[in-house]
């Protein structure tokens, strides 16, 4: 682990640290009977979300891509006789999805900058903390730290949705947070058993996840959680306990169906960060402590989840086919999307768990750009009713060039990204689940049919409707947040050795952590495991 | 013999007890109350003597001071609610019930 | 395996197309500003021009190699990598993929200088000049990458890429909300086909992964491949009735997925629905991309793999069978259609499978003989319709046309040449190229009914040539129904479409001797070791069967197809030349079978009725409303609203405000404490 430099620190906190400022010195200007101007908060929001973003290309540029392990760690006691620290440290996945939300955060806040009319201070004060919830979660490496984190960042989106959404908004925000916070729940209970049983087999109270630097202290990752015994000390149900909390997240079927609501009636920004980042938190967690912690319970929970996922794929693609709303037909691709990235993570090789990271990548950029594109069309028109459209791309032609790449790259066409780790997923799960695998296959074909049916009822066809004659093409800032949003996608697609190389590493070293795990229980089931686990990375050997 | 005492003291505060579930007027469900804290006093004393500790006869005291205090209190909400309500029935302030 | 020699300047084909539409596309949707139709021209027609001069120096750089070792290559970089699956841009350029980049940058040439003339005639207000050579280029960029990739993905990528172009071109006029659906009609169904190749692809890597031999990589598959040719997959219950189950060979499984996204992208049963449809599409894009090359895709994919599908002799029989059947159901589907640009799209679902018989046959050196040369005549074909559709103001209708001849005679001779080349008229090319695939299905002795096969080959060529010359009749001879207003319009297109038309005619005349079969010779003297060139060239790469025959059977045959042939050109004659009044006579008596036929069996009505209309429904009412909606929506509001029941009814009644009632529960309490201390 290489020595400690505070800079991931400093991206976690930069955004919360400018709302911060600008509260204090809102209160300032208030006591002197002055207000300062909106402009001047939004301003002061996009420059802090561009240097976080900038401090990421640090880590970035900084991160060595062939080293295993964790980079950028810092390691501060906070309640030390608790085993609560401050402990963060970025790999390859984390990395990518860190990078993912520092740049999606100026492209959004740039995106809807005219969209908060009312109570824009409270609004940019949210996004920013938002930002900072979002980094925490994903640098996290003490158990404690990252569910708090994870709690943190449901009260500024839920604020997001109830305040500033449409008309089903506190509906939408309510259930968005009773949903998510009943998984949170138990896995906090689960935490909390891992705690005790960590403490009985090594004698100490800690969260971390792993040891800590220059430490001899084992983390909660060595904990042998047994496979029989007092039930709700297995892994099994230790492992239901976190799959039910990110499986909410996901949103894995059935799980899903806050994700509908909190997508519409969100207001523009918050659809996007919702999808493009919220929602990685569920699979993220997957991978960084639900599969290393319970490989036993990975491997035998894979047929359910499968199926699950294989619901998402199908079912997600029908029901959009089905929408009159766009904004709820994205909101089900993106149900369908994350199906792809489960099935790819379970498959539990090299090839599917590579695919199914890039994916999350690529969902956020293809699906926060289509949300970020319904959102232009709905600030012209005030109705995301497909009906209400119809022959657009006379009147908007760009519109239409830039919508037309984003719908290519969500259908996954290859040349742009949704293809590369699709492909990836699919060709991982395939060894595992060829029968699965076929059946999702056919979720590459019902893409295309919703996809493009929303698109030729938006863009083609003669214009019907007079109002949408005298709509207007895109300004300089809206292309300038569309070709932010495009240029990853051909990026990507083109080359994506960029990012694939930076999870070479912690590919093979999660599936190493959990074979060895494995190999260390006895009983059938850790057996099955640990051979299963063993010749996938046997197979999945780089050449 | 602090059988007998404690026996008197448990009637007493059984009594006391009835009288405040089951008396309607306010003044009646005070004058319960005052009486279940005088047979804790009671009981107090007795065990004190038992066992030859003074601790009982001081707390006494302080449950007299404390009593008093509270019948002070709670006559004065009485009052009050009479000057409101013109009433001293307990089933005419259930304001707080949902 | 042998080494690939380096040439860098392979990867230019592929790139140059792809800059000329990214500069277009840069013009139009960042800068707002148009290049100009000069800059325009010379840019998308330079850059094809520029592709096919590069791509013949290569050819020259390949034939100076020993046949053995003809193989140049052009590696970029390493596209994906994860795991031990790996796949590289780079490209492969040996005799298959040298003749399909010469006929695709040649023939695209072409119809780009043509497409000049003809999108000027378009009297829209935005004529989408810039747009259409945007998207030209970009189709011809994917179709570059298909046929260069040297691997199993980055041929996928042109795949796919032909298909989104075919889209965009297909529904270029967008504004007609039929010419959109067609263009999706086209993708989905073309991806109904690529779900196929993406299984092919998986099975095959696993597969090869269990013998350590995981590859994408053409050549490298053409070695591994027999490492699997043994073994064999035992299909699960359910798909007991197909024939030969419960066991299947795995080159079988794996030949059959592939050839599931030929039979998308190269419209054969039962995927062929969207070409027709695709006619709504501009003439050019017709030409190009539905009869020249994109549509040949999966032509040249079975013979890329021709490898596999030696191995694989269920599959190929399948193939052979597909393609047969396929060839005489279009071909008397296109008896019955008037609109000249439909019967010329059967005509090439026929045509296409023709190519499949031979492939199926093994004979994949005759398939791609006859991919040529059909690019040459079909291309023809449909510019020259293009030329009769622009004369006629748009009218597509050949009952409103009629002894055209008159005031477009270059049109009409061009027309005709394409016409007798289809039809096999002898010397020309279509003759030498059919009567390969004739040979090849008649001495097939591998696959079940191969007699069968010559017969319904032998009868589609009569077919054929009788809706062709039909066709011909019906537009340029003969009394003339053009409406008395349109007369006066008649003219002759501009020499940017004549020019093309003139080209591709000289290569329908001549372009057989290609590779003419040594019996069939004509020109005295020369060696007949030499004389079949292009099969020749194309046997280091094609190892297709060779069967000895005689030339005297092979005369018969050529004899034979010819007579077939000329009895369908004359009953054409007879019917729609001599007997003008006859057709419409027939048409009334067959009613029933007519109306069948011209309206291509009902197919497209029975897929919506039986895929389309019921899946739309299932997703609305029992998925969305049903589950989502009712079932799991109902629960999660329903636990909301218990809860919410619950207090209102049972917990509400704690706080009646009674204070006695309070102080009852707190003596309860504490008695229930007290006596737990007590007794425990």
């Amino acid at each position: 682990m290489t020595p400690a430099s505070p800079l991931l620190s400093w991206v976690t906190f930069a955004p919360l640290a400018v709302a911060l400022v600008l509260t204090a010195a809102e209160s300032a200007a208030r006591l002197l009977g002055k207000r300062l101007p909106a402009e001047l908060w939004r301003g002061a929001a996009l420059a802090a979300a561009l240097l976080t973003f900038l401090l990421s290309l640090g880590l970035w540029y900084g991160f060595d891509p062939a080293k295993s392990g964790y980079q950028f760690v810092e390691y501060k006691p906070w309640l030390a006789q608790y085993g609560i620290h401050w402990f963060v440290g970025i790999d390859g996945i984390s990395l990518l999805l860190l990078l993912l939300t520092t740049f999606l955060m100026p492209v959004v806040l740039l995106a809807s900058w005219n969209d908060t009319e009312r109570s824009p201070r409270s609004w940019v004060f949210f996004m920013l903390a938002l930002e900072t919830g979002m980094l925490g979660t994903f640098a996290a490496l003490n158990v404690f730290q990252f569910y708090l984190f994870w709690e943190l960042m449901l009260i500024p989106m839920y604020f997001i949705i109830g305040v500033w959404g449409g008309a089903r908004r506190v509906y939408a925000a309510v259930k968005f947070f009773l949903f998510t916070m009943f998984g949170s729940l138990l896995m906090l209970v689960a935490i909390l058993v891992l705690y005790v049983l960590h403490h009985q087999q090594f004698g100490i109270w800690t969260f971390d996840l792993v040891s800590g630097p220059g430490s001899v202290v084992q983390g909660l990752l060595e904990t042998k959680v047994p496979t029989s015994g007092i039930w709700w000390q297995t892994q099994t149900w230790l492992f239901a306990a976190f799959f039910l909390a990110f499986g909410v997240k996901v949103p894995l079927f059935p799980f899903h169906t806050w994700l509908p609501d909190a997508h519409v009636e969100a207001p523009t920004a918050g659809s996007v960060i919702l999808a493009g980042v919220l929602l990685k938190m569920g699979t993220y967690g997957f991978v960084r402590f639900a599969l290393p912690l319970f490989p036993v319970a990975a491997v035998e929970f894979t047929p359910l989840v499968f199926g699950l996922a294989l619901a998402g794929i199908l079912y997600g693609a029908l029901v959009a086919m089905v929408q009159k709303d766009v904004k709820k037909l994205v909101a089900y691709s993106s149900v369908a999307h994350l199906g792809f990235v489960m099935l790819g993570m379970f498959a539990l090789n090299p090839i599917g768990l590579e695919g199914s990271i890039l994916q999350m990548v690529n969902h956020g950029i293809s699906t926060g750009a289509l949300f970020i594109l319904v959102g232009m069309l709905y600030e012209r028109r005030h109705t995301r009713e497909i009906a209400a459209f119809g022959g657009i791309a006379k009147p908007m032609p760009v519109f239409a060039a830039l919508f037309g790449i984003t719908v290519m790259s969500s259908v996954g066409l290859p040349l742009l990204n949704g293809f590369v780790g699709e492909f990836l997923i699919l060709l991982g799960a395939f060894e595992q689940a060829p029968g699965v695998t076929v059946a999702a296959s056919s979720g590459v074909v019902l893409a295309a049919v919703y996809l493009l049916w929303m698109y030729r009822r938006v863009f083609f066809g003669p214009v019907e409707n007079p109002e949408n004659r005298g709509l207007i093409d895109l300004g300089l800032r809206e292309k300038a947040v569309l070709v932010a949003m495009i240029v990853p996608m051909f990026w990507i697609g083109i080359y994506p050795e960029t990012f694939l190389r930076r999870l070479h590493p912690p590919v093979l070293d999660l599936l190493h952590v959990m074979e060895a795990k494995a190999g260390t229980l006895t009983g059938p089931a850790a057996e099955r495991a640990h051979a299963q686990l063993a010749s996938a990375l046997e197979s999945g050997a780089a050449q | 013999m602090v059988e007998k005492a404690v026996a008197l003291s448990a009637l007493l505060f059984v009594l006391g007890a009835l009288g405040a579930l089951t008396r309607r007027n306010l003044i009646v469900m005070l004058m319960s109350i005052e009486l279940m804290l005088n047979a804790v006093n009671l009981a107090l004393v007795a065990f004190s003597r038992q066992w030859g500790d003074l601790s009982g006869h001081i707390f006494v005291l302080m449950v007299i001071v404390v009593a008093a205090a509270e019948v002070a209190v709670g006559l004065g909400i009485v009052i009050s609610l009479f000057r409101n309500r013109e009433s001293v029935n307990v089933e005419d302030v259930s304001l707080l019930k949902w | 395996m042998v080494e690939a020699t380096a040439y860098p300047l392979l990867r230019w084909i592929v790139l140059l197309p792809l800059l000329a539409a990214a500069v277009h596309g840069v013009s139009l949707a960042v800068l707002r500003r148009p290049l100009g139709r000069a800059a325009t021209i010379a840019l998308s027609v330079g850059a094809p021009a520029l592709s096919f001069f590069i791509a013949f120096l290569a050819l020259l750089k390949l034939v100076a190699l020993p046949a053995e070792q003809r193989v140049l290559g052009d590696l970029l970089f390493t596209w994906i990598g994860a795991g031990s699956f790996s796949a590289d841009a780079a490209f492969l350029f040996d005799p298959l993929s040298a003749v399909m980049t010469l006929v695709v940058t040649g023939v695209g040439t072409l119809i780009h200088v043509y497409s000049v003339g003809y999108m000027d005639d378009d009297h829209r207000e935005d004529r989408g000049f810039e747009r259409f050579f945007c998207y030209l280029n970009l189709f011809l960029f994917s179709m570059l990458v298909l046929v260069l990739g040297d691997n199993l993905v980055l041929m996928f990528l042109g795949w796919e890429g032909v298909g989104l172009c075919s889209y965009l071109l297909i529904g270029f006029w967008f504004s007609d909300r039929w010419n959109a659906y067609c263009g999706s009609k086209a993708f989905i169904v073309n991806r109904v086909g690529d779900f196929g190749f993406l299984l092919g692809i998986f099975l095959l890597f696993w597969s090869l992964a269990e013998m350590d031999a995981a590859t994408v990589n053409f050549r490298e598959l053409a070695e591994a491949l027999p490492r699997i040719a043994e073994q064999s997959v035992t299909l699960p219950g359910w798909l007991g009735f197909l024939p030969g189950a419960p066991t299947w060979k795995l080159t079988t499984l794996i030949g059959l997925c592939f050839f599931l996204g030929a039979v998308g992208k190269s419209a054969q049963i039962p995927l062929y629905i969207w070409l027709p449809d695709a006619m709504a599409g501009p003439t050019p894009v017709s030409a190009l991309i539905h009869a020249a090359t994109m549509v040949t895709a999966g032509v040249y994919m079975v013979c890329r793999l021709e490898f596999l599908y030696a191995l694989a002799p269920g599959a190929s029989a399948v193939i052979a069978w597909t393609g047969a059947l396929t060839a005489l159901f279009a071909a008397t589907i296109a008896i019955a259609q008037t609109d000249i640009k439909k019967v010329l799209a059967y005509s090439t679902v026929s045509q296409l499978g023709y190519m499949f018989l031979a492939a199926g046959c093994a004979g994949y050196e005759a398939a791609i003989f006859h991919l040529v040369t059909h690019a040459f005549f079909k291309a023809l074909l449909f510019l020259g319709s293009g030329a009769v559709i622009l004369a006629m103001h748009h009218e597509q209708d050949i009952d409103k046309m009629g002894g055209l001849r008159a005031q477009i005679p270059w049109t009409h001779r061009w027309f005709l040449i394409g016409v007798l080349a289809i039809a096999g008229f002898p010397w020309m090319s279509g003759f030498f190229s059919k009567d390969e695939i004739l040979l090849t299905a008649y001495l097939a002795h591998e696959i079940p009914g191969h007699q069968a096969l010559y017969g319904i080959a032998l009868a589609t060529a009569g077919i054929t040539a009788f809706y062709m010359f039909r066709l011909h009749f019906r537009t340029f001879l003969g009394e003339s129904r053009v409406p008395v207003e349109q007369r006066s319009h008649l003219h002759e297109p501009v020499q940017w479409i004549l020019a093309p038309l003139a080209v591709l005619g000289v290569l329908s005349i001549f372009g057989g001797f290609l590779g003419p079969a040594a019996a069939l010779n004509p020109v005295p003297g020369v060696d007949p070791a030499h004389s079949n060139s292009l099969a020749n060239f194309l046997g280091s790469v094609l190892h297709g069967a060779h069967h000895e025959v005689s030339f005297a059977t092979e005369r018969w045959l050529a004899v034979s197809s010819v007579a077939v042939a000329g009895a369908g050109v004359l009953l054409a004659a007879w019917l729609y030349l001599w007997n003008p009044g006859l057709p419409a006579r027939i048409r009334a008596s067959l009613g029933g079978l007519h109306r069948w036929v011209a309206n291509k069996y009902y197919v497209d009505e029975a897929y919506d009725a039986a895929l389309v209309r019921p899946l739309v429904s299932l997703s609305e009412n029992v998925l969305y409303r049903g589950i989502d909606v009712g079932l799991i929506d109902g629960a999660a509001n329903g636990s909301a609203r218990f809860v919410r029941a619950f207090a209102s009814d049972v917990l509400r009644h704690f706080q009646s405000g009674l204070t006695q009632a309070y102080l009852f529960l707190m003596v309860l309490g504490t008695l229930a404490i007290a006596s737990y201390l007590v007794a425990g």
